[in-house]
């Protein structure tokens, strides 16, 4: 160690190795870095930032603390049993005078009809009214030109939105809400619609999962066992779906599948039906189209573990005394699963997400979650609501992901 | 073209399906102890063997119809015998294996296993253990769980698996890496993994197919011996693939040389060495020098050759005829040097090109009747030291020494 030391010290330069060492890992850190640089950036431009602030929006909503200020300062000193007393009465007939007379009623409206039903248009014909009232006794006259205002829950409304933040949005999304003392109940039936949506998207997605599956993995093991000229034939025949748009896939299963489509021609004239089968706009259509799509998702991952699985084992096996059956179940089986379990995950998280092809094929009972992510966006636009379903599924999906890895991940095949 | 069409006698009925003979291993360990007593009759293919365990009748195989990758075998093995087939690659030497095995079905011929036929008896009802070159461990199962799959198959009870399982794994002394996964053992060890379980349900046959190719020098002289040793004691019969000629030497009862699917010479180790039957042989097994020349006369065993249009060489004639072309076989250790007038009829002069000194002994390159790549192998004793590069020196051989070969 001395000599060591010594040596060192006497380097020529007199430069310590560990700085020598740190300075040239500093240059190469620096290169590495700046060659992902373009990719992170992307990452986060078009992707952590838009989810970070989907699942802002599914928690934030500040319309009332924005456009109503005046009735949520008076709030803040009521107790929230009887209806509030005349200072805020004042302020709510304040800041529907200006509300009015910005043009923001309506959004006003909005926002508490999404919790009242039917408050949409009491509060836009209030907000008109408002601004004939003059100074007197705004509570009496207010509940005068409309009883909206005598309701409690109302009030209970207005006093959660002196808060930026609300669970309304994700409590919706599970098919709860506030009760009308801001306690949290089960929605009302009309409204309990999410859970099942949930439960549909969860079902559809294991249904093709499963599909895709049991079609894909005879398949991938045809590919892994053909010689290599049949195989690159099979091959292009599996990734050929790739090369078109889904849509286009998609409207082909239309033209297959609908009522008087090549299918139903040819079973009715084969006999083997009377009355075209409804195969498509509802769920059956919905899987055949999905699992078409997701085909060679499941299948390619499986096919690369397969390839790698040497065929002396499945020989080994036959000679130590098992049948084919028993060599394929014992021992080439177990050791797919690797691409068994990233291909289904694949399939089953991109299922997960579909929308397009459920709304071309599918009846309105195959709509998946998507479909109702795309509606509040697009049409409703009511971005709490889009926002806090997009969350949760993000939410579950990662969870899913979480338990499988835990589960595969301590999975003994890895180690082999 | 197809010009050799499928044998109907593979149509024959089955005779009789092999019997899964399941002895507990000291039984089998006990019996075949003496089994193994073949080994110095090695000479040719042995035709009239009539206790043949193993029977090749002229097989055939072809993969493409067109070229033969095993051309007309006929081999017999004695039962507890061990023997190898040695050859370049490609040579179809794994292909006889699979044959046997029952993963390949044979073009033509027939193929009979304690003298039952086994064309049409699938792998797994051959009772035939085998060892792989890449080992063929179950990759996701632990050692206990790879040795005890044949046991499972054949439905034995627990007791008596993990009974065999702690024999087995003292036999090629790994008892206490029972619980591991193929992938935490080394190389060596995953070796004997593979043999323990090629031999724990005891299977008549064992095949080998080139099962320490992937180990290192010393590695692989190690589990020579051990294998060997494995084999005396079980007195199982064992065929063993290899292109390695010294493991074939250091192992083998009996050794067939491969060449382009077809046998070139069955033998014993020694006899192979001492007295090949052919140029390709003499090449593959052990150093050879060989010159070319030219039969002028053939005089009963032996022939007299002319090399470079001068010299006169007295040969072993084995498989040559006056006028043709010859290759004379010599080995380097049989070359003497400055022998004494008259005692050998082989004398020429060599012109020494390089010595090399290793250890041992010492290899001189010369040159010799116009052939500059003629090879010496001296033992390290006294004369060497007055051996110089560029000294002129007289050499000489016996007549039984070199050997008149085909010219190929
Ligand atoms: N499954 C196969 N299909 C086609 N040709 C093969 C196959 N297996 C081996 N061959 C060919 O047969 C010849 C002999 O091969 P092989 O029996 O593996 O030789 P070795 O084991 O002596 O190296 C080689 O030319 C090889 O290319
Ligand atoms: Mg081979």
């Amino acid at each position: 160690m001395a000599t060591m030391a010594v040596q060192i010290a006497g380097s020529p330069d007199d430069i310590p190795l560990r700085t020598k060492l740190q300075r040239v890992e500093r240059r190469r850190k620096l290169r590495a870095v700046s060659l992902v640089l373009p990719l992170l950036l992307f990452i986060l431009i078009a992707f952590v930032l838009p989810i970070g602030r989907m699942i802002f929006n599914a928690i934030h909503d500040d319309t009332l603390l924005r456009l109503m200020p005046r009735t949520m300062a008076a709030l803040n000193a009521w107790d929230g049993k009887d209806l509030p007393d005349e200072t805020v009465y004042a302020a709510l007939v304040g800041d529907l005078k200006q509300a009015s007379a910005q043009k923001t009623a309506g959004a006003i409206a909005k926002r508490m009809n999404y919790e009242l039903p039917g408050a949409l248009s009491e509060v836009m014909s209030s907000a008109r009214k408002a601004s004939a009232l003059s100074a007197g006794l705004y509570k009496e006259a207010l509940i005068e030109i409309n009883p909206f205002w005598g309701r409690h829950d109302a009030w209970s409304l207005l006093k959660r939105g002196r808060s930026a933040y609300t669970a309304f949005y994700l409590l919706r999304s599970v098919d709860y809400q506030y009760g009308p003392d801001s306690q949290i109940v089960t929605s009302p039936p009309e409204n309990a619609i999410f859970r099942d949506i949930f439960l549909r998207t969860l079902g559809i997605s294991i249904g093709v999962t499963a599909a895709t599956l049991l079609l894909g993995f005879p398949v991938a093991y045809l590919l892994a066992t053909l010689p290599p000229r049949s195989r690159n034939l099979l091959m292009i025949l599996v990734v050929l779906p790739f090369w078109t748009s889904s849509l286009m896939r998609t409207i082909a299963w239309v033209v297959l599948l609908q009522d008087r489509g090549l299918v139903n021609d040819t079973l009715i004239a084969l006999h083997v039906i009377s009355q075209p089968a409804e195969l498509i706009f509802n769920r059956v259509g919905t899987i055949v189209a999905m699992t078409h799509i997701q085909l060679p998702l499941t299948l390619l991952p499986i096919y690369s573990v397969m390839k790698t699985i040497s065929p002396s084992l499945v020989r080994a096996a036959r000679s130590l005394g098992a049948g084919p059956f028993y060599a394929f179940w014992k021992v080439y089986f177990p050791l797919t699963l690797p691409g068994i379990a990233a291909g289904c995950l694949l399939t089953f998280i991109l299922c997960l997400g579909y929308y397009i092809t459920p709304a071309l094929v599918g009846g309105p009972a195959d709509q998946m979650i998507g479909s109702f992510v795309a509606y509040y966006t697009n049409e409703d636009l009511n971005w709490g609501m889009a926002s806090a379903l997009g969350a949760i599924l993000l939410s579950a999906t990662l969870l899913l992901y979480y338990v499988f890895n835990k589960l595969v991940g301590a999975d003994p095949i890895k180690v082999g | 073209m197809r010009a050799y069409p499928y044998d109907l006698d593979r149509a024959r009925k089955k005779l009789q399906s092999i019997k899964r003979n399941i002895v507990v291993w000291s039984s089998t360990s006990a019996a075949g102890a003496g089994a193994s007593g073949c080994t110095g009759e090695g000479r040719g293919s042995m035709p009239g063997m009539d206790n043949a365990f193993v029977k090749f009748s002229g097989v055939q195989k072809t993969y493409d119809g067109e070229t033969l990758v095993v051309k007309n075998l006929n081999l017999d093995i004695a039962r507890g015998e061990f023997l190898t087939m040695l050859g370049p690659s490609g040579s179809g030497k794994t292909t006889t294996l699979m044959m046997l095995a029952g993963f390949e079905a044979p073009t033509h011929g027939s193929l009979l296993l304690d003298g039952h036929s086994i064309d049409n008896v699938p792998p797994h009802k051959r009772d035939i253990g085998m060892v792989f070159q890449n080992y063929a461990l179950f990759p996701h199962m632990t050692v206990e769980e790879n040795l005890a799959f044949p046991l499972k198959v054949r439905k034995l009870g627990k007791l008596e698996i993990e009974a065999r399982i702690k024999r087995v794994l003292d036999v090629v002394r790994l008892g206490a890496y029972g619980k591991r996964r193929p992938g935490q053992l080394s190389g060596g060890q995953q070796q004997r993994v593979a043999l323990a379980r090629a031999l724990i349900f005891d299977p008549k046959l064992v095949l080998m197919d080139e099962p320490l190719g992937a180990l290192d020098k010393q590695l692989r002289e190690q589990m020579q011996l051990e294998i060997k040793h494995i084999h005396e004691d079980l007195g199982v019969t064992v065929v063993y693939v290899t292109h390695d000629q010294s493991e074939a030497l250091t192992m083998s009862d009996r050794i067939a040389v491969f060449n382009e699917g077809a046998i070139q010479q069955l033998a014993a180790p020694a006899e192979l060495y001492e007295r090949p039957r052919n140029a390709f042989v003499a090449q593959f097994i052990g150093e050879n020098n060989r010159l070319h020349g030219k039969v002028v006369a053939m005089n009963g065993a032996t022939c007299k050759v002319e090399i470079a249009g001068a010299a006169n060489v007295q040969a072993l004639a084995i498989n040559v005829e006056a006028g043709r072309p010859t290759v004379l076989s010599l080995r380097p250790e049989r070359v003497r040097l400055n022998p004494m007038p008259g005692s050998l009829p082989n004398v020429f002069s060599a012109q020494i090109a390089e010595v090399i000194y290793l250890g041992d002994h010492v290899r001189i390159r010369a040159s010799v009747c116009g052939q500059d790549d003629f090879v010496i192998k001296l033992p390290n004793s006294e004369g060497v030291a007055q051996v110089e590069p560029g000294a002129a020196i007289a050499i000489g051989w016996k007549t039984e020494d070199c050997r008149a070969l085909d010219a190929q």
